[in-house]
């Protein structure tokens, strides 16, 4: 039936999608533009920005790559973030673990509150946590946002999992109970198991979040040798006020549409866990 | 159970005890992550709100208490005032601007069609990628001199040849660029959260809408978006909470320019206290966001509730 | 009021055809029952009336016009889900007035249709109410009355009773089969229940793989069906299918007459057939007897039903002389499994 309302309607959809689709995906796309572009066809006003006027060089990435720290951050993101992701797992997956199955109606008020410890805003924690940090002598030290991460990784995640072990049906723990293996091991030897894309899951998002965080990192690090990404290429590839634009635009994509993709394959879990577990309690 | 379990009744019982009661194993695997959560998050939060009543600074050693003076200092401050209208008005123009356009993404994105995965990789990345990097793109776009958007404007023929603006040096315009900003980091996620609530509405309740003889007006707004109305709304105040809270923006795009006109209370905060070394300033500013935070985390538990029934 | 008719209506998904040239008429006020197993294509050959799937090629008629290209809102029709498809965020008030409301039915007259129609199911009640804090029976009723409060032509139907518990469903059932009748409007019901369908159906159209095997009144399908699909999906326990000499004779279990039991009348004369008991299973309500026919086919297993009313002692492990009268046997084509010709059945086999 090739009805034009419906062809109109099918036009219309289109559009919208591409309008949103190139409002979201525009300054990567300059990112990568910008990443190849000679800096004399950059700055000349005169130039179309769209095409190259110069032929594309790879000149910025070898000066991010051997003359900037950038490749040092990129050690140090993922120096923090395998260890907060570590400190994640062992204190979210037998938190949400407990809170989905045995704690009752008590944990439930429970979760809700250590869901809402993730709505306290670094914003607002940054002073005292400085000051924290003062103290135990980790200022200018990775260990410090080892330390500090945490506090927004884990409620996030506790309540993922808590999301995601409820929906696996109590009988396959309570078939294990029968079959000889004690609460524990039940939730060890069979749930657990049975849970790895919940825990993929919440290993990609503790790791998005660390690489996200800003403020921890631009208030407790100082030298430029210890930032990781997130605060290092917004504010040292920036030398006095000179914007190096071509290493800065690759520095910044390459940085995000990684784990970007990874992201991506994780998504729908992510929002089931976020609507059901924030949504069904 | 085995062997030695008979050899010594009294500890495997005691151990068996642990790992059997719900109540006690329940206890125990929660201690950790609420025990570290007090530690990161209710230590310092308390820290924050006494920091608020003294004068504390970077380098006193022993502060003083002061009562309610830095909330009244705060709320004598003209800066401050301009940074509490500047949050008001950019977390609700961009959260309102999300709602909307959020719900008509994802009604055209509900339909099926080839390279959907990618169109949908392509609509999250501004939500997965640092925002502090995102912030770094959109500085070179909106560059006082070779701002991509002015060249586009002109070429076409919008910008006449001795109108030049620039994005992030007016304060009007700089308040716009940062609201698109965060228009453009939050919407993502209320897309994908209300696709998944419209996902939800079950395929026979579209079809009993169209064979009532519903058309596509009142079948969206009687029928489409009233159910995922509560999901959308979960998503806008978790937008609400981000951008209220959010100072990486500001922070990377204007720092608070020009003239504080895109000051918020978050960066304020950190500005007063990082930079100027005014700790319970600083704090007193950033607990002004506090009345906001809690109504919107009593409004998502509300909607948790009323969404359950969908 | 309206007939329905499809001609030649076919409907393909990517890589399978689910509805395969059906040729349906519904006469005006008919209650017509498409029963078929899962998958066989009823919801699909439903939606296609409705005007919610659009068919491959073929047409579909309501009231004599051709509606092939009528969005749904436009063929005046009214359907039940299986789920109900109420409006959850909406009152069973609101719900019900839904469909005036959206073909622009005057305001003032809105309420007296709402309120006929509750009381027509007996939800006055209930309309205040949201679609959570209904049973499923009473679910059931605010979709029915949701359905005629605008007085569609046709009725379309898909499962609407198989969220029933046992006990409530003989009761919609009844009540269904009422409303109908008193309304009259050509109703076609979609179930895999066959005991639903021989107690709703005028007519019944069996289906399966796509197509129609056989249309007809129940006792009609159930005494004569056109082909060994329709012969083992009706009754239960099916049809027996023995083959005899090239042939399938096919009987139902409760035709072979137990030794004692008195003989149907006016149906000819009853042949002797022997019958090996090799199991007895009492069911309370009358026996079944599992065994086979030894003189006829002594490998096929068969299924014998004894009525609460025949007493005869029998007892697995023995051979019994049992009778049949010939005119209920059925004859099929083991190839293409159409019906045959009676026959009479071949002569004994010497054992
Ligand atoms: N949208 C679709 N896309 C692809 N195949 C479909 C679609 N809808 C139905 N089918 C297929 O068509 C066939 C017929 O489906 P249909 O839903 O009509 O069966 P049904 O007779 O109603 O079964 P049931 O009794 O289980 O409801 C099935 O094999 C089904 O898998
Ligand atoms: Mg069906």
């Amino acid at each position: 039936m090739a009805d034009p309302k419906k062809i109109a309607g099918g036009v219309v959809n289109f559009g919208v999608i591409a309008a949103f689709t190139g409002f979201a995906a525009f300054p990567f796309a300059w990112m990568v533009i910008t990443m190849f572009k000679q800096t004399k066809d950059l700055l000349d006003p005169a130039h179309n920005p769209f095409v190259y006027n110069a032929p594309p060089t790879l000149e910025h990435l070898r000066v991010l790559f051997q003359d900037t720290l950038f490749l040092h951050w990129v050690g140090n993101t993922l120096f923090v973030g395998v260890l907060v992701v570590l400190i994640t797992l062992v204190l979210a997956v037998p938190a949400g673990y407990s809170l989905a199955r045995l704690t009752g109606p008590a944990g439930e008020k429970l979760g809700i509150g250590i869901f809402l410890t993730y709505l306290v805003p670094p914003t607002i924690l940054f002073i005292p946590l400085s000051r924290l940090v003062a103290l135990l002598g980790l200022q200018d030290r990775l260990w410090a946002l080892v330390l500090v991460y945490p506090s927004f990784t884990v409620p996030f995640c506790t309540w993922l999992l808590m999301g995601f072990f409820k929906v696996i049906p109590k009988d396959v723990e309570e078939a294990a109970m029968i079959d000889g293996h004690s609460r524990l091991g039940a939730f060890v030897r069979v749930i657990l198991p049975m849970s790895v894309a919940g825990l993929l899951t919440t290993i990609i998002f503790s790791f998005t979040l660390v690489m996200q965080e800003f403020v921890y990192g631009l208030t407790f690090i100082t030298s430029s040798k210890n930032l990781t990404l997130s605060v290092g290429v917004p504010t040292f590839l920036v030398r006095g006020d000179v914007y190096f634009w071509g290493s800065l635009m690759g520095a910044c994509f390459l940085s995000s549409v990684p784990i970007a993709i990874l992201y991506n394959l994780f998504v729908d879990r992510f929002i089931a866990g976020f609507t059901v577990g924030a949504v069904k309690g | 159970m085995t062997a030695p379990a008979l050899a010594r009744p009294g500890f495997v019982e005691r151990a068996a005890g642990v790992s059997d009661s719900a109540r006690w194993l329940g206890r125990l695997m929660l201690a950790p992550a609420v025990l570290y959560i007090a530690l990161v998050v209710a230590v310092p939060f308390l820290m924050a709100i006494g920091y608020s009543f003294s004068n504390v600074t970077i380098g006193t050693s022993t502060p003083r208490f002061v009562g309610l003076e830095n909330f009244r200092n705060a709320l004598q401050d003209p800066a401050f005032l301009k940074a509490l209208g500047n949050t008001a008005i950019f977390s609700l123009v961009s959260q309102t601007l999300v709602i909307v356009l959020a719900s008509i993404l994802a009604i055209a994105l509900q339909r099926r069609f080839r390279g959907k995965w990618l169109v949908r990789l392509l609509i999250l990345l501004p939500w997965v990628a640092p925002i502090s990097l995102g912030s770094i793109g959109w500085l070179w776009i909106f560059d006082p001199v070779y701002s991509v958007i002015n060249w586009t404007l002109r070429h076409v023929g919008i910008l006449g040849p001795d109108s030049w603006p620039i994005w992030l040096g007016q304060p009007n315009l700089a308040m716009a660029s940062i609201i698109g900003v965060h228009v453009w980091r939050t919407m993502p996620l209320a897309t994908i959260i209300s696709l998944g609530g419209l996902s939800s509405i079950p395929q026979d309740i579209h079809d009993a809408a169209e064979v009532d003889g519903a058309g596509f007006f009142r079948h969206l707004f009687v029928i489409t978006l009233p159910l995922v109305l509560p999901i959308l709304l979960v998503a806008v105040l978790f937008g609400l909470v981000f951008s209220v809270t959010d100072m990486i923006v500001v922070y990377v795009l204007t720092r608070g320019g020009p003239f504080d006109s895109t000051q918020v209370l978050a960066s304020l905060a950190f500005f007063k206290s990082i930079d100027g070394g005014d700790l319970s300033g600083g704090a007193a500013v950033a607990l002004f966001l506090l009345p906001v935070l809690a109504v919107c985390a009593v409004l998502l538990l509300r909607l948790a509730r009323r969404a359950e029934v969908v | 009021m309206a007939t329905v008719e499809t001609r030649a209506l076919r409907k393909e998904f990517t890589g399978h055809t689910a509805v395969d040239g059906v040729d349906l008429t519904i006469n005006e006020g008919e209650f017509l029952v498409l029963l078929g197993p899962s998958g066989c294509g009823k919801t699909t050959l439903l939606r296609m009336i409705a005007g919610l799937e659009s068919q491959t090629s073929g047409d579909i008629l309501i009231g004599g016009r051709v509606v092939n290209d009528l969005p749904p809102r436009a063929r005046k029709i009214a359907m039940v889900f299986q789920s109900y498809a109420l409006y959850p965020h909406l009152s069973v008030a609101k719900n019900i007035a839904f469909p005036l409301k959206a073909q622009g039915a005057p305001r003032e007259s809105i309420a007296g249709e709402v309120d006929r129609a509750a009381k027509m199911f007996g939800i006055e009640r209930l309309l205040h109410r949201k679609p959570r804090q209904l049973s499923g029976g009473e679910r059931q009723r605010v979709a029915l009355a949701r359905a005629m409060v605008r007085h569609p032509d046709v009725f379309l139907l898909d499962e609407p009773l198989s969220n029933l518990d046992a006990k409530l469903r003989n009761l919609a059932r009844d009540e269904l089969k009422q409303f109908q009748r008193r309304l009259g409007t050509t109703t076609l019901y979609v179930t895999h229940d066959q005991v639903e369908a021989m107690g709703l159906g005028d007519r019944i159209a069996v289906m399966s793989g796509g197509t129609v095997r056989q249309l007809g009144r129940p006792q009609e399908v159930y005494d004569e069906p056109a082909d060994t699909f329709v012969a083992g999906f009706l009754g239960s326990p099916p049809m027996n299918l023995v083959p005899v000499d090239g042939v399938l004779v096919g009987f139902r279990p409760e035709q072979l007459l137990a030794p004692g039991a008195p003989a149907s009348e006016g149906v000819g004369p009853a042949v002797p057939m022997r019958f090996a008991v090799e199991r007895v299973e009492n069911l309370g309500a009358g026996r079944l007897l599992y065994g086979t026919l030894p003189d006829h086919a002594p490998d096929q297993k068969i299924i014998v039903s004894l009525a609460y009313t025949v007493h005869s002692s029998i007892e697995a492990g023995r051979t019994y002389d049992f009778r049949m009268h010939e005119s209920n046997l059925k004859f099929f084509d083991p190839g293409t499994g159409r019906r045959v010709p009676a026959r009479p059945l071949p002569a004994r086999r010497s054992a």
